[in-house]
C-alpha cells in the first residue's frame, strides 16, 4: 500500500484569452486506507488536481508547470505513456461525475467492467467476465444476471454509477480517485451509492480522494478534509476539527452559508460576510423590511385535480397525477421531489407552458384558459418563471437592455422608451447590478449575475406570482446564498408569491412557508416547513430526510 | 431488428407507388412528351406502343395496365430501338455499372477510412494536413476533370491503362479510381470529423483511466462511434455513386446503365428513361435498407424500429 | 470583470475569422474570381462568342490571354463569361434552396409533434433519391431552360438546408430563453423572428457557403452531360467538357476553365470551414 504525496503542484491553462492559473502551488497527502475529501467551488482547481494525478488533463491547453506527485517511489508527473498505462486502472483507479457519458454506449456494461482485468492481464478473459459479474452483483446491479449483454442506456443513473465503482475497484487498486461521483444523482440514490463506496473501499483497504463541492457530503465520508479556493489550499484538517473549529474565513463562510434543516433563517450568511476581497462589485441587497401585511389568508393561486400526461415510446406517462394546490398571497410554497417526480412539469403547467390534460387553475380567483390559447396577456403578466440554467435562459444575441425592454414593449407598460429604460435601470439596481451592464451581452457575465438578470426579467411585467424552477440548483453554495437572499428580500419588499421547486430539502425549507413533497406525479405530503422536518408523516419524506448527509441536516457537527 | 426491416419495407411501398404514378402522369401530360399528337413517330413503333400502353382505352384503364405491367417487370419496348425490351437493356447494362460501383466503393473505403483515422490521431501535424489537403482537393476536383486528367497522364502520356472501353480488367482501373478517389475524399473528411468528436467524449477518458493503450482505445472504444457518420453518409454515397456513374461512363465510354440512361435522355427514349428511373428507385430503397441495418448493428440505441 | 467595451457574438466571430489565414486567402480568391467574371468579358477585346476561324487552337499569347478554342473563340472571354453563368447559377440556386429549406425546417422544428414527423418523413423519402435523375428527367420532358435549371437545382439542395435548420431549431426550442419568451407572452411570430432566427443565422450562413459549391458541381455535371445551359452561353461545366474532348490538341482548353472551377470550389469550401470554426469555437476542428 502506498502513500500519495502532491508537492507544490502548479497547473496552468493556456487559452486564447490568456493564461489561467488553475492550480497555484498545492500540497496534499493521502495515507494508505484513508479517505480524503477535496472540497471547493467551481474554479477552485479541485478537479484539475484530481485529473493531474493520472495525467488525464487535456494536454494542450493544460500544462503542468511544476511540482511532483510521489507514489510508490516514483514521480507520477515524470512517467511516460506506457508506465502510466500500467498504473491507471491497476494501482490507481478513477470514477467520474456523469455515468451516462462516461460509459461507452456501444459496449455492454459487463464487458466494460471486466476490461481493467483484461487490459492488465490479471486473469484469463473468461474468468474476468465471471469476476465482473460477481462484482456487479456485489455493488447491487442485480439485473446483470438476467441481462448480461445489457448496454449502459438500459440502466438508471444510480445503477450506472455503481457499475463504474465496480469497474474501478475490480482490480483492487490502492487508491481510488472519485471526481464528484454523486453530484448528478438524486439524494436517495446518492446515499446508497456512497455507502457502497465506503464499504467496498473499507474492505479492500483502498484509500480514496473524494472530490466534491458539497462540504456536508464530504464530512459524512472523509477522515480528512482539504478545502481549495482559487487554485490554493486554504485549509486542511481532520473532518471534526475542520467543522467545529474552522480557521480560514472562506471555510467558515462555506460552512455557514448552507441552509440546513434544523434552523429557520431570514437570511443566509454569504461569503462576503466573511471575506473582504471579491472581484465582483459588492452586493447591496435591499434590506428586509417588516413582513408584508398583505400575506394573509386568501389564496393567490389555486389548482385542482391537475393531470398532465406525456406520450413516450413505452406508452403514456402521467407526469402530474391528480394534484391540487393552494398558495396564499405573499407566501412561498415549496415543492420538493427527486428526478421524475413531476415537480418541473407541475410548475410549468401552472403557467400554461405545458398543456394539461385535465384540471383547473385559478389566479386571483379567475380561471385560466385551456393551454391552447396561450397569449392571453392578462394572466401572462401576473405569472412568471425563473429557470435552472442561467446560461440557456438568456438570448445570446440580445443585450441586457433589449432583453429587459422587450416584455415591457410587448405588454405596453411604462409609456415612452425613456420611461422604460428608467424602469429597467431601477430593476437592475434592485437585483444588485447597475446601469453599466445594459449594453453588455449575456456571455460576458458569470452564472450568478445571469441568474440575477433573469430575476430582473421576471419582474419586468410586475407579476404577483413567480415559479422558481430549481433556479439555484446549478450554482455554487456561496452564489446560491446570495441569490436566495435576493429572492427573499424581493418577496418582502414587493409582496411576491413564490412556488419554489427544488430537489434540495434544505434550500426549500429555507425559502418556504409551506412545503409539498412530490413522488411519481403525486403529492405525498403537505405541511408547514418546520412540520415536515420535525414530524415527517410519510416513509418517503423520512427517507428523503435521512438520505441527506448529517452535516447538511444540522448546523452543528456530529462526527 | 426484424421489426425494423418490416417497417422499412412498409414505408418503401408507398414511395415506389408515388414515383410510379408520377412518372405515369408525366409521360401523359408533359409538353413535348411521347404521346403528344404533333410528334411524328414511325408507324411500327406507334403500333407497338399502342399495344403495350393501351392508348385507345380510357385513362384509368391505361393506369391499371401500367401498374400491372410494372408488377410483372414489364417496362415496355424501348422507343428508339423497339426490337429491344427496356428490361432486357437494363439487364445487360446493369452488371457493368454494378462492377464499376463496387470497385469504386471499395477503393473509397480502403483509402478514405484509414486516411481519416490517421488524420484524427495525428491532429495538426503533417499527417493530418496532407491527407486533409488531398481530400479537399479531391472534393473540389470533380470527376469530369479528374477523369480526363488521369486519361491524359496514364493513357496518353504513360500508356499504362487504356482510356476507353470495358473489355478487360485493365479497363477497370482508371474509371474506378476516378470515381473512388472522389468519394474517398468525402469519407476521409467524415471519418476524421467523426473520430475527433468521438475522441473527445467522456467515455474515452474513462478508457484511458482504466489503462487502455491508444490502439485499444482507437479500435475498441472510438471506432464504432467515430464511424457512424460514415455509415450515415453511405445512403447519399450510394446515390452519388449512381449519378457519378453517368459521368464516368460517358468519359470512359463504358456501356453501363448510366450511359444508357443519358443517351436515352438525349434520344428522348421515354420508356427507357422511365424504366431506368423506376429501377434506380428500387435499387436505392434497397440500399438504404442495408444502410439502416448496418447502422442498427453498430448502434444499440438505433435498434428499436421507429 | 471584462473590459468596458462590449463585444457582440458577431464581432467575436469576425475577429476569429480574420485570424484564420486559409479562410482569408479563400475570401480573397473568391472576390478576385468574382470580379474577373463580372468584368472579364468586357475587358477582353473579343466577345465571348466571336469566332475567328483563322486562329483556332492557338496557345496563350498576347492577343488571346488564354488561347483560342476549335472555333477561334477567345478562351479568356469564354472562361470569364462562364464564370458569370456558373457563379450566378450557384448563388441563385443556393438562394432558392435557402428560402425554401430554412422556412420548411424552421416551421417543422418549431411546430414539433406530428407536423414535424410528417414533414421530415417527406424529406427523408426525397433525400434518398438521387435528384440528378429527376433533374435529367425534367430536362428531357420540359426542355433546357435557364430558369428551370436553377429552380430544379435549388429544389434539390433545399433538403439538406431544411434538415439542418430543423435540427438547430429543435435544439433552440428546448433552450430556456425560448420558454421564457413564451412565459412572457410573446407571440409565435415574435419568437420565431426575434429569438430563433438570429440564433440560426450562424449555421445557415455556414451551410449556405457550403451549398454554393455543391450546386455549382451539380450544374457542371449537367452541363458536362450536355443537359445544362445551351451554348454559346456555356458555363464552366460545358467548357470543361469541350476541353476534355480536345485535350490532346490543346490542354489549356481544359486547364483554364478547370482551374477556375476547382479554385472556386476550393475557396468556397475553405471559407465555409473557416466560418464554421469562427461561429462555433467549441467545434471539434480545433
Amino acid at each position: 500500500m502506498s502513500k500519495l504525496h502532491i508537492k507544490d503542484l502548479e497547473v496552468n491553462f493556456h487559452t486564447r484569452e490568456g493564461i489561467v492559473r488553475a492550480v497555484d502551488g498545492i500540497n496534499l497527502s493521502i495515507n494508505p486506507g484513508e479517505i480524503v475529501g477535496l472540497v471547493g467551488e467551481s474554479g477552485s482547481g479541485k478537479s484539475v488536481t484530481c485529473n493531474s494525478i493520472l495525467q488525464l488533463l487535456p494536454a494542450p491547453p493544460a500544462r503542468i508547470e511544476s511540482g511532483t506527485i510521489e507514489w510508490s517511489g516514483k514521480d507520477l508527473l515524470l512517467q511516460g505513456g506506457s508506465e502510466m498505462q500500467g498504473i491507471r486502472g491497476k494501482e490507481i483507479s478513477m470514477i467520474f461525475q456523469d455515468p451516462m457519458s462516461c460509459l461507452n454506449p456501444y459496449i455492454p456494461i459487463l464487458d466494460q467492467v471486466a476490461e481493467p482485468l483484461i487490459i492488465h492481464r490479471l486473469c484469463h478473459p473468461l474468468k474476468a467476465m465471471e469476476d465482473a459479474r460477481e462484482m456487479l452483483e456485489k455493488v447491487g446491479v442485480l439485473r446483470i444476471a438476467e441481462c448480461p449483454r445489457a448496454y449502459p442506456h438500459e440502466f438508471s443513473g444510480g445503477m450506472r454509477q455503481r457499475a463504474m465503482i465496480a469497474m474501478a475497484l475490480i482490480t483492487k487498486p490502492s487508491l481510488l480517485l472519485a471526481d464528484e461521483p454523486t453530484t448528478a444523482l438524486d439524494v436517495t440514490v446518492q446515499a446508497k451509492v456512497l455507502s457502497i463506496l465506503k464499504d467496498l473501499c473499507g474492505s479492500l483497504g483502498t484509500s480514496v480522494l473524494f472530490v466534491s463541492h458539497d462540504l456536508g457530503l464530504v464530512a459524512e465520508l472523509a477522515d480528512r478534509v482539504v478545502v481549495m479556493y482559487r487554485g490554493k489550499v486554504v485549509e486542511q484538517n481532520d473532518t471534526r476539527t475542520l467543522f467545529t473549529h474552522p480557521a480560514h474565513p472562506y471555510v467558515k463562510a462555506l460552512i455557514a452559508c448552507r441552509p440546513t434543516l434544523d434552523i429557520s433563517q431570514d437570511r443566509l450568511p454569504t461569503v462576503e460576510d466573511f471575506i473582504d476581497s471579491k472581484e465582483e462589485a459588492p452586493l447591496n441587497p435591499t434590506t428586509i423590511s417588516a413582513p408584508n401585511p398583505l400575506s394573509g389568508q386568501e389564496a393567490l393561486l389555486e389548482a385542482r385535480d391537475l393531470i398532465v400526461e406525456f406520450k413516450t415510446d413505452e406508452g403514456t406517462v402521467r407526469a402530474v397525477d391528480q394534484v391540487s394546490l393552494s398558495i396564499r398571497r405573499g407566501t412561498t410554497h415549496g415543492l420538493v421531489g427527486e428526478s421524475g417526480s413531476g415537480k418541473t412539469t407541475l410548475g410549468r403547467s401552472l403557467l400554461n407552458l405545458i398543456e394539461r390534460n385535465s384540471g383547473e387553475i385559478w389566479l386571483h380567483g379567475k380561471r385560466l384558459p385551456a393551454s391552447g390559447q396561450n397569449n392571453d396577456s392578462g394572466f401572462r403578466k401576473s405569472m412568471q418563471i425563473i429557470f435552472q440554467d442561467p446560461y440557456a435562459s438568456l438570448n445570446p444575441r440580445l443585450t441586457i437592455e433589449e432583453t429587459l425592454l422587450e416584455p415591457m414593449a410587448v405588454h405596453r407598460l411604462g409609456g415612452s422608451k425613456t420611461e422604460r429604460v428608467d424602469r429597467v435601470v431601477a430593476l437592475l439596481k434592485e437585483v444588485g447590478l447597475g446601469a453599466e451592464h445594459l449594453a453588455r451581452y449575456p456571455h460576458e457575465f458569470s452564472g450568478g449575475q445571469r441568474q440575477r438578470i433573469c430575476v430582473a426579467r421576471a419582474l419586468t411585467t410586475e407579476p404577483d406570482f413567480i415559479v422558481c424552477d430549481e433556479c439555484v440548483s446549478a450554482m455554487d453554495v456561496s452564489v446560491q446564498a446570495q441569490v436566495l437572499n435576493l429572492l427573499k428580500s424581493l418577496q418582502a419588499n414587493r409582496g411576491l408569491t413564490y412556488l419554489f421547486i427544488s430537489h434540495d430539502l434544505g434550500v426549500v425549507k429555507f425559502m418556504s412557508d409551506e412545503i409539498s413533497v412530490m413522488q411519481a406525479g403525486r403529492i405525498v405530503e403537505n405541511g408547514s416547513a418546520n412540520h415536515i422536518y420535525n414530524e415527517p408523516q410519510t416513509a418517503y419524506t423520512r427517507q428523503l430526510i435521512d438520505s441527506i448527509p448529517a452535516a447538511n441536516r444540522t448546523s452543528g457537527f456530529k462526527g | 431488428m426484424s421489426r425494423l426491416i418490416f417497417s422499412r419495407l412498409l414505408q418503401a411501398i408507398p414511395t415506389l407507388w408515388v414515383i410510379a404514378t408520377l412518372t405515369f402522369f408525366m409521360t401523359r401530360f408533359a409538353p413535348g412528351g411521347p404521346f403528344d399528337s404533333e410528334k411524328a413517330i414511325p408507324e411500327e413503333i406507334k403500333i407497338k406502343l399502342e399495344a403495350h400502353f393501351g392508348l385507345d382505352r380510357p385513362l384509368f384503364e391505361q393506369y391499371i395496365l401500367y401498374i400491372q405491367n410494372l408488377l410483372r417487370g414489364d417496362l415496355g419496348p424501348s422507343f428508339k430501338y423497339p426490337e429491344w425490351e427496356v428490361s432486357e437493356l437494363i439487364a445487360t447494362a446493369f452488371p457493368v455499372s454494378l462492377t464499376l460501383g463496387v470497385l469504386s466503393f471499395i477503393i473509397a473505403l480502403l483509402i478514405g477510412i484509414p486516411g481519416g483515422m490517421i488524420a484524427a490521431l495525428r491532429r495538426n501535424t503533417w499527417m493530418d494536413y496532407l491527407p486533409m489537403g488531398l481530400s479537399m482537393a479531391g472534393i473540389c476536383l470533380p470527376t469530369f476533370v479528374l477523369g480526363p486528367l488521369l486519361i491524359f497522364v496514364f493513357s496518353t502520356q504513360l500508356a499504362l491503362f487504356p482510356p476507353l472501353g470495358w473489355y478487360g480488367a485493365s479497363d477497370w482501373v482508371l474509371p474506378s479510381l476516378t470515381l473512388g478517389l472522389f468519394y474517398a475524399a468525402y469519407i476521409a473528411r467524415l471519418t476524421r470529423a467523426g473520430m475527433l468528436e468521438t475522441l473527445q467524449q467522456d467515455y474515452i477518458r474513462t478508457a484511458r483511466a482504466k489503462g487502455a493503450s491508444s490502439w485499444r482505445i482507437l479500435t475498441k472504444h472510438a471506432a464504432r462511434g467515430g464511424l457512424l457518420p460514415v455509415v450515415t453518409f453511405l445512403g447519399p454515397a450510394f446515390a452519388g455513386l449512381i449519378s457519378g456513374s453517368f459521368v464516368i461512363e460517358s468519359i470512359f465510354f463504358i456501356p453501363g446503365l448510366g450511359k444508357f440512361f443519358v443517351t436515352a435522355a438525349f434520344n428522348r427514349d421515354y420508356t427507357m428513361v422511365l424504366g431506368t428511373v423506376l429501377f434506380y428507385a428500387i435499387l436505392i430503397i434497397c440500399l438504404n435498407l442495408v444502410v439502416d441495418l448496418i447502422q442498427a448493428l453498430l448502434d444499440p440505441k438505433a435498434r428499436q424500429a421507429k | 470583470m471584462k473590459p468596458e467595451k462590449s463585444s457582440s457574438l458577431g464581432k467575436d466571430a469576425w475577429l476569429r475569422l480574420r485570424a484564420n489565414r486559409m479562410a482569408m486567402v479563400s475570401l480573397f480568391i473568391l472576390v478576385a474570381v468574382g470580379l474577373l467574371s463580372l468584368l472579364g468579358p468586357m475587358l477582353s477585346s473579343h466577345a465571348y462568342d466571336e469566332q475567328n476561324l483563322d486562329r483556332i487552337f492557338e496557345n496563350p499569347n498576347s492577343t488571346y490571354l488564354f488561347g483560342t478554342d476549335n472555333l477561334g473563340r477567345d478562351l479568356f472571354a469564354r472562361t470569364t463569361y462562364g464564370g458569370r453563368i456558373s457563379l450566378s447559377v450557384g448563388l441563385l440556386a443556393t438562394f432558392v434552396s435557402l428560402i425554401i429549406g430554412v422556412t420548411y425546417g424552421m416551421i417543422s422544428g418549431y411546430a414539433g409533434g406530428r407536423v414535424d414527423a410528417w414533414m421530415m418523413r417527406m424529406v427523408d423519402v426525397l433525400y434518398a433519391l438521387p435528384f440528378i435523375i429527376f433533374v435529367i428527367l425534367l430536362m428531357v420532358m420540359f426542355g433546357r431552360n435557364f430558369l428551370l435549371l436553377f429552380l430544379a437545382i435549388g429544389a434539390v439542395e433545399w433538403l439538406t438546408m431544411a434538415r439542418i435548420t430543423r435540427a438547430q431549431t429543435l435544439n433552440l426550442k428546448k433552450a430556456e430563453f425560448v420558454e421564457a419568451a413564451r412565459a412572457l407572452g410573446f407571440s409565435h411570430t415574435r419568437i420565431l423572428f426575434r429569438h430563433l432566427l438570429p440564433n440560426l443565422i450562424g449555421p445557415i450562413i455556414i451551410y449556405a457557403t457550403l451549398t454554393v459549391p455543391a450546386v455549382m458541381l451539380l450544374e457542371a455535371v449537367l452541363s458536362f452531360l450536355g443537359l445544362g445551359v445551351q451554348a454559346p452561353m456555356s458555363s464552366w461545366g460545358s467548357l470543361i467538357k469541350e476541353g476534355a474532348e480536345k485535350m490532346d490538341a490543346a490542354p489549356w482548353l481544359l486547364l483554364f476553365p478547370g482551374s477556375f472551377f476547382c479554385l472556386t470550389l476550393f475557396s468556397l469550401n475553405f471559407l465555409g470551414d473557416g466560418l464554421r470554426d469562427a461561429l462555433d469555437p467549441k467545434s471539434s476542428k480545433d
